[in-house]
């Protein structure tokens, strides 16, 4: 019995490994799609974002209950992990608790048993807070839960991550109650590990009254439902807005770390402009280098965009906070910032999936631009970064925006007329508006006159 | 107070033939130099700049659009070749340290011409006041014009978000001695007027609501019978929203500049 659990756990092991890093490999993939952008400089400084805004969830404090209840998860999910050293090396072993009857070795259970109440105490937090969380979302009507882009399976996927970890922390406490009880009735391979006090009070009710046998089972069936779910976990993260808890971290370091109100330049567009100004231009080798290749100006597809977009997209957590605060969105428009980064991480999957396959990748006939975010959607945004500002994970919806308002308005001329028009007052008027150039400083003049006929007044 | 050019306006071409060079060049920027309503902001801004006795100069006609809305609106040729055009004309006076009362031009020439090759200290004019009022060249009035009256600020987005410019406008009108009330979303939570990103020269996308409308009724909720705003296009949004919903006689709009320039009875 017990070799057959080790070879299906060193099975489940390879095979949870195998898919991970195929999976992994995808997504890397999909993020290199990208544009290449320097965001390796400043180290120092994007180390400390990383531990205060990733690690520390600087910014979900904006939203103080939210926050707390994310932290219960978040905390929960780092500690109670520790435990799966445990179950790892039991599992490859076939042992029960080896790191229990290591410190009973060395008489330290005390050290165990305390451990095992702190990850007992975080997993009720995370079972409370899940529980809360799901009737947040789906009984309160919190409105950043809605809109356009939350139905199907991004609505189900908030809810199975919330479901998917009751299990998990459920799992845990009846591995632990079962336990407990083969422990008093002093069953072979069940070493002493002290009183887990939260699973004893309400989970051992319920296992008290089963023969040993059963007993047996329950301990093994929840071991392995927690093990399975773990590794189930993992690979399903990958495919799901859950992805952010990996994620975040490397898209917090990567962030932009100019101010927010700087567009990016087009260097491309700077060497053109000077040899049209007649200035010298430098880098004349790295123009000639990408002779034959002109790259597109502006985003049209995932592939105009920078990686450090792609990333984003892929750490996105979908809790609305960019669209809750956005002006265009409030007031009605179709913009919803949450939603440009979620096309954007569907477009890159679709394309990721169609290379694998062989299939004609970005040349399908499709493009984010058209197919997935419409120009309504980018026409509408102020640019004003209420999105930037309130994600907690550092993405810049904004970013994407302004790149595809730049194919928008340079490769396809197709700004609206309005701005089309303002586009001509400039070049001619060197003014948004159509005034003569020759009224510039009329202002002077007026206020040289408001002063004489104040004078004549006085 | 006989001199009748009481108020000088001192361009960089007159600076430059008398090999002199100001302390600061006043960059007033297209709404500053052609919109009525915020031309009396360049007016109230140069009248305290000749108060306080600082040597500036501006551009007047050889000053040009800083690119900003084409850029913003996705027009990246044209935004370089105005930014060029413009640090050529900066560079070629050797200007150092720039003044503007527009978020927008601050913005752009602060973070986007060191790109391009111009390089300068750029500040916007609520901080220039604030440095004012802790040298103490500006000082709190008692007494004044606005004297315990309610005064909502409104963060324009190019100054705060854009570049964390959230107290020197707060400081400016801390010297009227009124009462700074904030509205519900303040600070880095400011809702935007609705005209940034181009926004300013195009019709809204469709929507249920214009976005200075759901403004203006958050800075009516507070009471405030000024709403203070430090940029052109916030100016305009929130003056058009005040119209809208019919309080222009109860309501006023106006400019930190304005405001000091009033207290200080210029």
């Amino acid at each position: 019995m017990a070799i057959f659990q080790q070879i299906l756990f060193i099975a489940v092991v390879a095979t949870t490994g195998y898919l991970l890093f195929k999976r992994i490999l995808r997504i890397r993939n999909n993020i290199k799609l990208g544009r290449k952008t320097d965001r390796f400089d400043n180290k120092s400084e994007r180390w400390k974002n990383t531990l205060l805004i990733a690690f520390g969830q600087k910014k979900m404090f904006k939203k103080p209950i939210a926050a707390l209840l994310h932290l219960g998860i978040y905390v929960g999910f780092l500690v109670i992990n520790i435990e799966g050293i445990e179950f790892f090396l039991d599992g490859l072993f076939g042992k029960h608790r080896v790191i229990a009857r290591f410190l009973q070795g060395i008489n330290m259970t005390g050290f165990y048993t305390v451990t095992l109440n702190i990850f007992e105490f975080l997993a009720v937090i995370v079972i409370l807070s899940c529980v809360f969380f799901l009737i947040r979302r789906n009984i309160l009507g919190i409105k950043r839960f809605d809109g356009i882009e939350m139905t199907h399976w991004p609505k189900l996927d908030a809810n199975l991550i919330l479901i998917f970890e009751i299990i998990l922390m459920f799992a845990i406490m009846t591995m632990n109650a079962s336990d407990q009880i083969l422990q008093s009735r002093n069953v072979a391979g069940y070493p002493q590990t002290g009183r887990m006090i939260f699973s004893d009070i309400f989970a051992s009710p319920f296992y008290q009254n089963l023969s040993t046998p059963a007993l047996i089972i329950v301990e093994r069936v929840a071991w392995w439902i927690h093990i399975i779910g773990i590794f189930a976990f993992a690979i399903y993260v990958t495919y799901s807005k859950h992805l952010h808890t990996a994620l975040a971290f490397p898209n917090t370091y990567f962030a932009n770390l100019n101010a927010q109100g700087k567009i990016q330049n087009m260097d491309e567009v700077t060497k053109e402009v000077k040899m049209m100004m007649g200035m010298p231009v430098e880098n004349e080798e790295s123009t000639n280098g990408n002779e034959g290749e002109i790259p597109r100006l502006g985003a049209k597809d995932v592939n105009d965009l920078s990686w450090v977009n792609i990333m984003n997209a892929y750490s996105c957590t979908e809790c609305g906070r960019c669209t809750s605060q956005c002006p265009a969105n409030l007031t009605g428009k179709k913009l919803s910032p949450r939603k440009i980064m979620m096309d954007v991480r569907n477009r890159a999957e679709e394309v990721g999936e169609s290379i694998a396959k062989g299939g004609k990748g970005l040349e399908d006939g499709k493009s984010l631009l058209g197919d997935y975010i419409t120009k309504e959607e980018l026409f509408a945004c102020t640019s004003c970064n209420a999105c930037v500002e309130a994600c907690p994970v550092m993405i810049d919806p904004l970013s994407i925006i302004l790149q595809m308002r730049r194919y928008l308005s340079m490769e396809e001329s197709g700004a609206p007329q309005s701005w089309n028009a303002m586009f001509s007052n400039i070049e001619t008027s060197f003014a948004p508006w159509k005034f003569p150039p020759s009224d510039r400083f009329k202002w002077a003049d007026e206020l040289a006159k408001e002063q004489e006929n104040a004078d004549e007044n006085k | 107070m006989e001199d009748k050019n009481l108020y000088k306006v001192p361009t960089m071409a007159e600076m430059a033939q008398n090999g002199e060079s100001p302390e600061v060049l006043f960059w007033v920027g297209c709404a500053g130099s052609f919109d009525d309503r915020y031309k009396e902001v360049t007016k109230a801004f140069i009248k305290i700049l000749n108060k306080v006795g600082i040597k500036f100069a501006v551009l007047g006609q050889e000053e040009s659009c800083t690119g900003d809305p084409a850029r913003r609106a996705g027009n990246e040729f044209l935004f370089q070749m105005q930014a060029m055009g413009n640090i050529q004309v900066l560079n070629g006076y050797n200007i150092k340290k720039i003044v503007t009362a527009c978020p927008h031009c601050f913005n752009t020439i602060k973070n986007e011409y060191p790109d391009l090759g111009g390089n300068y200290e750029v500040m916007h004019h609520s901080e220039f006041l604030q440095q004012l009022i802790n040298d103490g060249r500006i000082t709190l009035k008692e007494g004044g014009a606005f004297e315990g009256k309610k005064i909502t600020y409104h963060d324009s987005c190019y100054l705060g978000r854009a570049n964390d410019v959230y107290e020197a406008p707060r400081k400016v009108l801390e010297t009227l001695d009124a009462e700074l009330v904030e509205m519900k979303r303040c600070k880095t939570n400011g809702l935007c007027c609705g005209a940034g990103g181009a926004q300013m020269f195009k019709e809204p996308e469709k929507g249920n609501k214009d976005i200075n409308i759901e403004r203006t009724e958050e800075a009516l909720d507070t009471g405030a019978g000024i709403i203070a705003t430090a940029c052109p296009f916030c100016m305009t949004m929130m003056s058009d929203g005040v119209k809208n919903k019919e309080k222009e006689e109860q309501v006023k709009v106006f400019d930190l500049a304005e405001l000091i320039a009033k207290n200080e009875k210029l």
